[in-house]
């Protein structure tokens, strides 16, 4: 057996044994996840967030969203019926970063898209206890103003390089999409062409503008609705 | 504070040589004065945070210090701001004393850790209040914050293995072993886990290269470590070195350090995937990620009770000296939370607290119980040393600021506790005839009076560090108060 002392009396051997020592358990349980093919379930539905609700979920991040609300849906009987379909991986294979979140301090938002009105997300981000008495949210009436939109094509192109599959079309129709989300009365054919089930509505009805408001109702609306649960059988969603 | 004639010898080897060495010592006063102002300013945030659950007004509507924003400067605040100011201050002074040589690099490399490193602190949580964040937990800084952290950690790395390298004692004290493991593990965590892709050059925004299930491996690979190796390793390497000095005991036992420190630092890095159970993370991940969490266990009650025995012999010593009590109830606190989170990583456990308040709970017990109380113990054993006084300026405010802490600690994570379980178990509830027995938001009701008795704990741990900032800055200045001393029948230890 090694005597300690040899070790413990040369800092270059103590640096490289520790290294080696830190490194096995990262690279057993990191590496095989992009290997594994299984790690990804294979569903249809999965595609791109549009630029408005990238938009949308960059400012769900820059406000802390996901210190309070998770994305991610255990499979127990109580959270099935409460917030539905457990998660798959492949739902957040887009994601940059995940957004699983690690606290429920308010309730599980992984498929809340489609759950409430516009009109409520609207007036509940303004003012949680307008529609929920007892919430402790803080209020968020300050994201009805200007979203800033004109560098999304950047945006877009960083998440291409990450490997986000844009078209060069997703990237430089990318400012007119945004406008096209908000815009029920116009013709929204080659946006819904590119994100299939993108909600299009002008959510915040209190400014001509796109707010800010406007893409994180649009994140909201989106989430969790893209896969249709009823044409997959359990075994078909296995890791 | 007799020991201050003792240094070199509890720890660290008898042998006494003629020349003193001339250790970089008063540039350590920045980092312990950091230290102590970055600990009041990281748990008045928190205080704030826990009233914002309890009272949402106190959000005012005002995005700069609505909960979401203020949650990660009061993270960062304790854990990378107070805690890593403590173990650059404790790391870098006992590494030269451990070595017996000056600090590699001098008076210059240190200050421009300092003065680097309290730029990141200013730098990353501006951002956080402006919004700027990378959305993942202890990770939040964005990308040039990131490079400004990781240029400074390697001129901390050089300066700590550097002094290690010219030491003059033939073997590196047990306690460096940890410091070096916390340097070393921490630049991976952190270079790995934040490779990312800015937008724009001149732009804040970026996107990180990991995504969905693969980046919430890595984030938590990091985040359990950032737990493991900063506040676990580096808080480890205190224990070892201060314990022994406060107590003026040698360890309890060297095979045992062995143990520890190996057994620990192999076990730890795989305990990520305990904060991704029944997730969408695949199963066999989640499995070692338990194992392994389970088995961490023993290793780390090994540590304690080679913290803990240290005092053999000297237990009285208990009985006069506040600060080692600080030192000794951070090891059980240790001991406790070390206990709790293995047993939090079993699954079925798991998927009653995750989620909940338990959690808030298990981890205030760790950071208030073990982190904070080790490092307030190291902080009152160094400011004296590097002020060069005599003791402290009052033991009896030590005392006053140990028994307020305590206080606090057991109603944090006792109502955390309570709110956690209730919590977790009201989700789960059926009523008679088989409906979800209570929304989401009566949940949220039920939790009010255990955010009111949180948010009154974590004022009382506020009150008690605000004691202990007044006490070193009146120790500094060089004051002394005039106070019973605390006697055990009229022994020598009498004296202080």
């Amino acid at each position: 057996m090694i005597n300690h002392a040899t070790i413990e009396k040369n800092v270059v051997l103590m640096l490289l044994l520790t290294v080696l020592t830190v490194s096995i358990g990262g690279l057993v349980e990191i590496v095989p996840l992009f290997t594994i093919e299984s790690t990804i379930e294979k569903v249809n539905g999965i595609r791109p967030y549009t630029p408005l609700e990238q938009l949308g979920r960059d400012i769900y991040l820059r406000e802390g969203c996901y210190l309070c609300h998770s994305q991610q849906i255990r499979p127990f009987r109580d959270e099935a019926e409460r917030y539905g379909h457990y998660s798959l991986a492949a739902e957040s294979m887009y994601d940059h970063p995940f957004q699983w979140g690690s606290k429920r301090t308010g309730p599980d938002l992984a498929r809340v898209g489609g759950k409430y009105s516009n009109d409520w997300h609207v007036q509940h981000l303004t003012n949680p206890q307008s529609v929920v008495p007892e919430s402790i949210m803080p209020k968020y009436a300050f994201l009805k103003r200007p979203l800033k939109f004109d560098d999304i094509a950047a945006h877009l192109k960083t998440l291409r390089i990450v490997g986000v599959p844009y078209t060069d079309d997703d990237i430089t129709q990318a400012v007119n999409d945004v406008r096209a989300q908000v815009d029920p009365s116009a013709d929204s054919t080659a946006l819904l062409k590119r994100y299939p089930k993108a909600v299009v509505a002008k959510f915040d009805d209190s400014s001509k503008e796109v707010t800010e408001m406007d893409a994180l109702v649009a994140y909201l609306q989106m989430l969790g609705t893209l896969v249709d649960f009823t044409d997959y059988k359990p075994a078909d969603l296995q890791q | 504070m007799t020991i201050a004639t003792l240094h070199g010898s509890a720890v660290g080897g008898q042998r006494t040589t003629g020349e003193a060495v001339k250790y970089n010592e008063a540039v350590l006063r920045l980092f312990a004065a950091a230290a102590m102002i970055w600990g009041i300013v990281g748990m008045l945030v928190g205080v704030v945070i826990a009233l914002q659950l309890a009272f949402p007004q106190l959000n005012f509507g005002i995005e700069y210090i609505q909960f979401g924003r203020l949650r990660p400067v009061h993270t960062s605040a304790v854990i990378f701001a107070f805690g890593g100011n403590v173990l650059m201050a404790s790391s870098l002074y006992c590494v030269q004393r451990t070595s017996r040589v000056a600090l590699f690099g001098g008076d210059a490399l240190a200050k421009f850790i300092f003065y680097g490193y309290q730029l990141f602190i200013v730098v990353a949580a501006l951002g956080y209040v402006l919004g700027i964040t990378q959305g993942k937990e202890y990770a939040e800084p964005e990308w040039y914050a990131d490079y400004l952290l990781t240029v400074v950690w390697v001129a901390y790395a050089v300066a700590f293995i550097g002094t290690v390298a010219i030491r003059k004692e033939p073997h590196i004290y047990v306690a460096n072993w940890f410091f070096m493991a916390f340097i070393v593990t921490i630049a991976m965590l952190h270079i790995v886990n934040n490779l990312d892709v800015p937008v724009s050059f001149f732009g804040t925004k970026s996107y990180p290269v990991f995504p969905g299930v693969q980046g919430a491996m890595v984030q938590w690979w990091y985040g359990h470590n950032a737990v493991g190796f900063f506040l676990t390793a580096g808080f480890l390497g205190i224990m070892y070195y201060f314990v022994p000095k406060q107590a003026q005991r040698p360890i309890y036992s060297y095979r045992l350090s062995i143990v520890h420190f190996w057994a620990l630092i192999f076990l730890y890095i795989w305990a990520g995937p305990h904060h991704l159970h029944y997730t969408a993370l695949p199963d066999w991940a989640q499995t070692l990620g338990m194992t392994f969490s389970v088995m961490l266990w023993m290793p780390s009650w090994g540590g304690m009770i080679n913290g803990i025995m240290t005092l053999s012999g000297a237990w009285d010593k208990l009985r006069t000296d506040p600060v080692l009590r600080f030192l000794v109830s951070s090891i059980a606190f240790y001991g406790m939370s070390t206990f709790e989170g293995p047993m939090m990583s079993i699954k079925p456990v798991n998927a009653l607290s995750h989620y909940t308040d338990w959690t808030i709970g298990h981890v205030h017990s760790g950071a208030l119980g073990w982190v904070a109380e080790v490092s307030f113990g190291a902080l009152y054993f160094l400011v004296p040393k590097l002020w060069n006084r005599n003791r402290l300026y009052s033991i009896r405010l030590v005392s006053y600021h140990f028994w307020i802490a305590t206080l606090g600690i057991v109603l944090y994570i006792t109502s955390m506790w309570v709110s956690g379980i209730m919590q977790g178990l009201m989700w789960r509830a059926y009523d008679n005839l088989g409906f979800l027995q209570y929304s989401f938001v009566e949940t949220v009701v039920a939790m009010h009076p255990f955010y009111v008795i949180r948010a009154l704990g974590g004022a009382l741990f506020l009150v008690g560090a605000l004691v202990m900032g007044y006490n070193l800055y009146r120790t500094a200045r060089g004051d002394l108060r005039e106070e019973q001393p605390y006697t055990l029948g009229g022994s020598a230890q009498a004296a202080r």
